[in-house]
């Protein structure tokens, strides 16, 4: 039968079409239904295209500061529209790549919107969201709309921007990270709202390129999930950039101008100021995308905003499955991805695991870059553990002082009495691709032992790693 | 380079299984969906598939292997490009247990010191040919690199390496348990440090063996439930029979799993019986109605033919559902209250027997009971039944009335509450009204998990079972 399939997945992005893949792998007939754009938020208006136009702003950087390294550079500049686009041209590419990808492995890929009738039945109609512009075209060959039968449907629909009350993005003067992705001119001045990993990207990108920013962020600290003693190293880098930060602080009132938005701030202390800027940007978290699936008909359980799964990605309901940022935080492309495999092999009965959540890393590309994985020191402590902290500063490398890249710290915290690595946190130059070496450590529960046993290969970045172990049981060697 | 087939989990307590039987020789092409070997498991036969393609290279656990566990190296594949005479299998030590001689079969003294134990069944004196396990694709290390001495917690069983991460190790030892006597759940049977938490906290782990000068016993660990008297092992029994006098029968799958269930259940379950006559007259009749009123399938044979025991199996669960309390099982710390009544029917099969579970039995027409018993039981015979046809149930019906017992005390099937034993329908004479009367009657026996399940509710309990059959037309509405 055409229409019958063994598994259906709901949403195209990193958590949906991964799942489909790995589902086709083991031999499931395999469909994925996507309304807007293959690879999802992460690939089309997320991840990638934020990491192309911080590219960009890196560069930029090191052309003005070309002197340092011995060079001379003259009229640098910059074409915001031409950055943009470069943007837009990384994300088509990996696009089109999703889509060569489910088609080498045979999967149907039906575009429109989904809603679950009842158990093994999915009924398709064309898409109603208007899609963000520019927009990658439709793939080749897919399937239309219409009544679709699957065994298995995996809800992977993902999360959308959070919008607060009387300050909701407007697209034009108040955006959301879609319209910040595509600046169709470089603002003078920007309020940015919420200091997470998105809004401080676009913070930091912003700000390299010349604009004006101010932060506000609710929480005492900003990067509220990161560790305190790396967050407030952070910021003193971003505001020895220029960037204003304002924390414990709460914007409570917007008031639009031609170009122009003037919010109210509540400081925490019973003060209020107002700035002015051109545009403001609205990154106060996302949340999941749960309505117009019939999920509450079919009475698949759903707590704050998100659907509940037993950590193989089953739902409550028989035959219904839910992974990545709609089935609950942290809400993170990579988390998505193994959720999807982990679900996809448990329909096929394989052996699987529950994923461990703390082990999840998390990654920041601003400038300088944040990567974290495990408990923060104050989580820690507050989980009762007698905990060691290493430190190590970027100072104290070689690779570091060779590359210009003298400001960072790589700290972490072991349990005292078994040796296990319970959290590691890193600022500075290129560490979102240092992170991976703990993560492998806490998933292949190495103790201080084996990390210092280790050999790291000189010179490299990677050192730091070694010596800041090596500095929570007092045998540091390079401060 | 080659892909490990490994022994597969066929269900989330598989520890071991049979490997009964290779579909696939040496030398063959394997697709994804392939059915490669048969594993004989606690109780069923069930097929291995394999997942990725290529070509047989190596069986390494030959056909007709008992207890192998899980997550050992079973097959190797080789891969795309790959010669398959190339591949082969690894030393011994990780996978198959090697016919070696082992050094436990002459029991030394142990060690005068705490020197590290001789890695007695790797081969040729290298002494890490066995981390060859998980590495196939590398040749075993020199003997440069020997295995680091053995502290307290490092893995004590006799030279098998134990795969365990280094921070299981380090709570392993620092609690003194041996990380060897603990099962792994990582990748690979790797122990990992949930596992030493949870044989820590379930005391489920031995104490790391003292290597005393003595060779005296190693203090035995305070067991966390009473110690059982063991019982006599082969050679005490055998020794009580005239050589010749007997064959020798080894024990499958089934055979174990029933001694080891059933043990337990008598040892830790605190059994009592209750027993009642019902009368079985108007049950007798309906019956006789409904299955008169049968159609005809194609062949010209009835559609349905109900057997006593279908409206035994769905009294039960209507019972159930009215004494809802006695509607449960035991969980050691709580008692899993169930909704709906899911009712095992036991099924002798040769060899053993099964009991298939008949799933929210009080929500199915008897038609439909009849039927699911009659294809649970003919797929227990030649023991294709998933796991999940035969385990949960909140109780059973065991009926022995068709040889003629009157009546008997059926041993409970853990973790199930209750179970019903149920004896022969026959021609009684009673008293009716102050006259003999002859009447057609069964002797039914509850038998009771205490625990859950108290004197008084598993009377009532009873009292309604006996109502349903007596007054049959109550199950039918």
């Amino acid at each position: 039968m055409a229409n019958q399939y063994d598994i259906i997945v709901i949403g195209g992005g990193p958590g949906g079409y991964v799942a489909a893949i790995r589902a086709a792998q083991l031999g499931f007939k395999t469909a994925v239904v996507e309304r807007e754009h293959l690879g999802g938020i992460c690939l089309n208006w997320g991840c990638i295209p934020t990491k192309a136009l911080l590219r960009s702003a890196e560069i930029f950087h090191y052309m003005e500061h070309a002197k340092d390294y011995g060079l001379s550079a003259q009229g640098i500049g910059f074409d915001a529209a031409a950055i943009v686009q470069r943007s837009r041209g990384v994300s088509g590419r990996l696009n089109g790549g999703v889509g060569m990808l489910l088609k080498k492995n045979k999967v149907d890929v039906i575009w429109g919107e989904a809603a679950i009738a009842k158990p093994g039945e999915v009924v398709v109609t064309a898409p109603k969201k208007p899609a963000m512009q520019p927009q990658n075209p439709v793939p080749k060959g897919v399937l239309e709309p219409g009544t679709y039968q699957a065994k298995n449907i995996i809800v992977a629909t993902g999360a959308r921007p959070r919008a607060l009350p009387g300050i909701e993005p407007d697209g034009k003067l108040i955006w959301t990270y879609f319209e910040a992705m595509v600046p169709p001119a470089m603002p003078k001045s920007l309020i940015v709202m919420g200091s997470g990993a998105i809004g401080i990207e676009f913070a930091s990108f912003y700000r390299t390129m010349g604009v004006e920013v101010t932060v506000v962020e609710v929480m005492p600290q900003i990067l509220p999930v990161e560790d305190a003693e790396i967050a407030s190293l952070a910021r003193k880098r971003f505001e020895k950039q220029g960037m204003k930060i304002l924390s414990g602080a709460k914007v409570t009132k917007v008031e639009k101008g031609a170009n122009s938005i003037t919010a109210t701030i509540d400081d925490g202390k019973g003060g209020t100021q107002t700035i002015t800027a051109e545009r403001m940007i609205s990154a106060v978290g996302v949340v999941g995308n749960i309505e117009n699936l019939g999920l509450e008909k079919l009475g698949v359980k759903i707590e704050r905003g998100v659907v509940v799964t037993d950590g193989l990605g089953r739902t409550n309901v028989p035959g219904i499955y839910a992974i990545g940022d709609v089935a609950g935080p942290p809400m993170l492309a990579h988390k998505a991805e193994h959720e999807g495999v982990i679900c996809v092999e448990t329909i096929k009965g394989l052996h699987t695991h529950a994923m461990d959540k703390a082990k999840i890393p998390g990654c920041t590309y601003c400038n300088p870059q944040i990567a974290s994985v495990g408990l923060t020191e104050a989580k820690a402590k507050e989980q009762g553990y007698d905990i060691r902290v290493g430190r190590f500063p970027f100072i104290g490398n070689g690779k570091a002082i060779a590359l210009g890249e003298p400001d960072g710290l790589v700290k972490t915290i072991f349990d005292k009495k078994t040796g296990q690595l319970l959290g590691a946190h890193m600022v500075g130059a290129e560490v979102t691709e240092l992170i991976q070496g703990y993560v492998i450590a806490m998933n292949l529960e190495t103790t201080e032992e084996d990390l210092i046993h280790a050999v790291f290969p000189h010179p490299t970045l990677s050192e730091t790693m070694h010596e800041s172990v090596m500095d929570a049981y007092g045998r540091v060697i390079h401060i | 380079m080659p892909i490990n087939i490994l022994m597969p989990a066929l269900s989330p307590t598989m520890e071991k299984g049979n490997l009964a039987k290779w579909l696939k020789k040496e030398g063959d092409t394997v697709k994804s969906g392939d059915v490669i070997a048969e594993i004989e498991t606690d109780k069923a036969t069930m097929e291995v598939e394999a997942v990725d393609e290529g070509i047989l290279a190596k069986i390494v656990v030959p056909e007709g292997t008992a207890d192998v566990p899980v997550n050992e190296l079973i097959a190797l594949i080789a891969g795309e490009g790959e010669d398959p005479k190339s591949v082969s299998a690894p030393a011994a030590g990780g996978g198959a247990p090697p016919p070696a001689p082992k050094a436990e079969a002459a029991p030394a003294p142990a060690a005068p010191t705490a020197a590290p134990q001789p890695q007695a069944n790797t081969v040729q004196g290298d002494p890490n040919a066995h981390m060859s396990y998980a590495r196939v694709d590398q040749a075993p290390q020199g003997p440069a690199q020997a295995a680091k001495p053995n502290g307290a917690g490092q893995p004590q069983t006799g030279g098998t390496r134990i795969f365990a991460s280094p921070l299981a190790k380090r709570i392993a030892r620092e609690a003194g348990i041996d990380i060897g006597s603990i099962q792994g759940s990582g990748p690979h049977g790797r122990v990992v440090e949930k596992d030493v938490r949870a044989a820590l906290q379930g005391g489920g782990a031995k104490p790391a063996p003292a290597l005393a000068a003595t060779g005296a016993p190693a203090p035995a660990a305070k067991p966390a439930a009473p110690q059982l008297a063991p019982s006599m092992g082969a050679d005490q029994v055998k020794a009580m029979f005239e050589a010749g006098s007997y064959e020798e029968v080894p024990l499958d799958g089934m055979r174990k799993t029933i001694a080891k269930r059933l043990v337990e259940s008598k040892q830790t379950v605190p059994h009592f019986y209750l027993s009642l006559d019902c009368e079985l007259d108007a049950l007798m009749a309906l019956r006789e109605q409904i299955n008169a009123a049968a159609g005809k399938d194609k062949d010209g044979k009835p559609a349905y033919k109900l057997s006593v025991n279908d409206f035994v199996i769905k009294a039960l669960a209507i019972a159930l559902q009215r004494v809802p309390a006695a509607n449960a099982v035991w969980a050691e710390d709580r008692i899993l209250k169930m909704k709906h009544s899911d009712v095992g029917v036991a099924v002798a099969i040769e060899g053993g027997l099964f009991t298939p579970v008949v799933r929210k039995a009080e929500q199915k027409t008897l038609t439909a009971i009849s039927a699911e018993v009659k294809d649970m039981a003919g797929r227990a015979r030649t023991r294709r039944l998933k796991p999940e046809e035969y385990q949960g149930g909140s109780t059973a019906v065991s009926n022995l009335g068709m040889f003629g017992i009157k009546n008997f005390q059926a041993v409970i099937n853990p973790p199930q509450g209750t179970i019903l034993a149920v004896g022969a329908g026959e021609q009684r004479v009673v008293v009716k009204n102050g006259a003999p009367a002859v009447i057609q009657a069964m002797t039914v026996t509850l038998s009771c998990d205490h625990r859950v399940v108290d004197g008084a509710l598993g009377a009532e309990l009873l009292a309604a079972f006996k109502q349903l059959i007596e007054s049959p037309m109550g199950m039918l509405v």
